[in-house]
């Protein structure tokens, strides 16, 4: 099978390219970029004009919620929902029910994966045993079952001495330590950023503390092991700068950002719609500048959405009662696009490394670039498309998302997963030569 | 009734004084006035809610405010129905959505809620169609509380403008403090807070309040002198180490309240705690209006209601 991309504007930051060009596939790897290639027996497809096509985005944090709450999601409608999204491969947490803290989990995971035929799965296993922050997983049998990395993401690695132990020993298998970095006596019961608006509505604060303290432990043991951490969904100025500090002094220590965190402030804890409540909580104005600083300047080096599903009647409750999170799948690509591309802050290319090259290369997972023999996973993006998000229209099975009615500059227009045609966005004007 | 032109209310719901404009403070103020005439008629009844159904639902015990409220309504002559819903059925699993839809059926034209949770009145007045009076929501807010205290306020000294209002007590964890700040800041009196700052929420300077740790200083020639409940498990959280060491260094005794004016009154939103918050020789003593503050809560209590139900000021 070969499908030949005509005349796209083509972006590849690890093979610097940025211009027209054509891309060939076959049998499920990228064959060729470049001007000109001849059809040869390939089908041949004029890729809508003013859309972008680039490395498949990668999508590293994200809740799958299978096995164990597929009422709020599961890996087929988690996986519907990320090539809905642009993304070609995900990596799931541990946090299911079971813990994916065993391989059999893992198997099964991939299970339903292969099934489900859509975006690639990468499952990342627990740290520690039920993801309680006592004894180590098996780490090694889950990366030999599948896992691309631990982490005990919901719950920080639990103590100074555990991560520590995670470091060395997952730094064995090359397999980086995913961490939700929040201190638990700091955070309490926390529902909301510390400052002024929870002040005002009456909400407990979760301070930035909380976050950067633990990131700072993160570094130094990082440091100390000469292994990788990478802290997952960033959202304190703190923390950047405790993160900027590590890679000054050649740790090897990564972070994410999510679109929320870049998006919106603690201002739209008004009104307490749940759909606001996440962890870590929305910031304040100074920290979402510090982040899109961050991720302009390259110390964030990824953006993931910490794709979080719940069922409305879970987060059709008092605020307090809320479960933390929102789905971020279907939303992701158009905020980078209006809140980063189009206010001049970061280019294509540079959005490319944030949502494909970084985080596939962070997982070494293949993809990333376009380079001849690479998976042929291929995002197309449409800059210009509108689109007005509309929750009900959702493909995850949970719609707990706060930007339900806004419109945005910027969208998906078809996404291919190994060569095969998985997602053409009918909104994007030329599409239909994709879809034949 | 004073000269007030204002017709009713301009939200559909009370659930916060934030949402209140100044005008609209005075209007009720105003109209709890005329109320309170009611109070003192030998009967003490009148018939502007007739046939109006209104629910108290108390999601946290209060016997104070919902009696209050209960006093209210029935001097209105409103159907009243009060539902205490006990945290075992919320522990059972069933939602305040599905309690509200349960009393929608009993077609409601308000609930008067009180909640643990901050905003659980939003979620209320979201999902019902009555008329939604906020009787307390968490640490967020109880706006009939401050509005009782202003009318108590303005009962003695005439006028909220250019007062010096001290405040003393758990700034953090209390909703009356918030609606009250909000308030006072609204109507021109200048507001100084003092507590620990274990118990200071943060950016209170932002929403008008004067902030120190001395006592001493934000009750220096106030004209009011505001205490909030210290609730005793605040202790096994940290914020300060003893009650005995709090009233050794916030407790309202009466060498610090004589550095308030020779006129100043003494409020507290009660229940209080002797010996912690408040001495009983202050407590107890002539400049205190705690139990005014009582009395006023039913005419406050009656405008609100009279004025969400549509009522105007010149009606009353
Ligand atoms: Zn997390």
């Amino acid at each position: 099978m070969r499908l030949l991309l005509k005349n796209g504007r083509v972006v590849d930051p690890v093979n610097r390219l940025d211009g027209e060009r054509d891309v060939l596939v076959a049998d499920g790897v990228v064959a060729l970029v470049g001007h000109d290639l001849p059809a040869d027996g390939a089908r041949v497809v004029e890729v809508p004009r003013g859309t972008v096509v680039v490395p498949g985005l990668v999508d590293m944090h994200v809740h799958l919620r299978e096995p164990g709450q597929e009422h709020k999601e599961t890996i087929a409608t988690g996986t519907a929902a990320a090539v809905a999204g642009g993304f070609t491969a995900v990596a799931c947490m541990p946090n299911t029910v079971p813990v994916n803290d065993q391989a059999s989990v893992t198997e099964f995971i991939l299970q339903r994966a292969a099934e489900a035929g859509l975006a690639r799965v990468y499952p990342i296993g627990a740290v520690s045993r039920g993801s309680k922050g006592e004894h180590l997983a098996e780490i090694g049998e889950l990366k030999l079952a599948g896992c691309v990395a631990v982490s005990d993401d919901g719950h920080p690695v639990a103590t100074a001495l555990l991560m520590r132990r995670a470091l060395e020993y997952a730094g064995m298998f090359d397999m980086p330590v995913i961490d939700h970095c929040e201190d638990p006596s700091l955070k309490g019961d926390g529902v909301a950023h510390e400052g002024f608006n929870a002040a005002r509505l009456g909400l407990r604060g979760i301070p930035g503390q909380a976050e950067e303290i633990m990131v700072e432990r993160d570094v130094t043991l990082a440091g100390m092991t000469g292994a990788a951490v990478h802290v997952a969904h960033l959202s304190s100025r703190g923390s950047l700068r405790a993160v900027r500090d590590g890679k000054a002094r050649g740790i090897r220590v990564t972070c994410e950002v999510t679109p929320h965190h870049f998006t919106l402030t603690d201002d739209a804890l008004e009104g307490y719609d749940t759909n606001v409540k996440m962890n870590p909580p929305l910031r304040e104005a100074l920290d979402v500048e510090a982040l899109v600083e961050g991720l302009a300047d390259g110390s964030v080096d990824v953006i993931a959405t910490d794709h979080a599903p719940h069922h409305h009647d879970e987060k059709h409750v008092e605020f307090d009662h809320a479960p933390f999170g929102i789905v971020g799948l279907e939303t992701a690509v158009s905020l980078t696009f209006d809140r980063l591309v189009h206010r001049g802050t970061v280019g294509i290319a540079r959005m490319v490394e944030l949502l494909s090259t970084n985080p596939a290369r962070i997982l070494r997972i293949p993809g990333g670039h376009l380079s001849p023999g690479a998976v042929a996973d291929i995002t197309i993006l449409a800059p210009d498309l509108t689109v007005r998000v509309d929750a009900a229209r959702l493909r995850s099975r949970s719609k707990n998302t706060p930007f339900g009615g806004w419109t945005l500059r910027g969208g998906v227009a078809a996404t291919i997963v190994g060569g095969r045609m998985l997602y053409t966005n009918p909104d994007v004007p030329g599409i239909e030569a994709l879809r034949a | 009734m004073t000269g007030q032109t204002g017709t009713g209310l301009r939200g559909r719901h009370l659930l916060g004084i934030a949402d209140l404009a100044a005008e609209e403070i005075t209007l009720v103020l105003d109209t709890a006035e005329a109320m309170k005439e009611v109070a003192a008629r030998p009967i003490k009844k009148v018939p502007t809610l007739r046939g109006k159904t209104i629910v108290n639902l108390f999601y946290e015990p209060s016997t104070r405010t919902r009696t209050s409220f209960e006093i209210a309504e029935k001097r209105l002559s409103a159907d009243t129905l009060n539902i205490a819903v006990s945290t075992s059925s919320v522990v059972k699993g069933e939602t305040l959505a599905d309690t509200v839809m349960n009393l929608e059926a009993m077609a409601p034209d308000m609930i008067v809620m009180r909640h643990a949770s901050s905003g659980a009145c939003h979620l209320l007045a979201r999902i019902c169609r009555a008329r939604v009076i906020n009787a307390g929501d968490g640490m967020h807010e109880h706006p009939t509380q401050a509005l009782l205290d202003a009318f108590t306020i303005r009962e003695h000294k005439g006028r909220l403008a250019g007062l010096k209002v001290a405040i003393v007590g758990d700034l953090l964890h209390s909703r009356v403090f918030r609606s009250n700040l909000l308030l006072l800041h609204k109507m021109g009196a200048e507001v100084w807070v003092s507590a620990p700052p274990t118990l200071q929420p943060p950016g209170l300077d932002r929403l008008g309040a004067r902030v120190t740790s001395s006592v001493d200083e934000a009750v220096r020639d106030a004209d009011v002198v505001m205490l909030l409940r210290i609730q005793l498990e605040r202790m096994q959280g940290n914020f300060f180490p003893s009650l005995r060491e709090y009233f050794t260094v916030f407790g309202m005794t009466p060498e610090r309240f004589s550095l308030a004016k020779p006129d100043a009154i003494l409020m507290h939103p009660g229940p209080m705690n002797r010996g912690v918050e408040i001495s009983s020789d202050v407590a107890d003593g002539s400049r205190s209006v705690i139990l005014e503050q009582v009395a006023n809560g039913v005419a406050v209590r009656m405008a609100v209601l009279y004025l969400l139900a549509g009522g105007s000021a010149d009606e009353a």
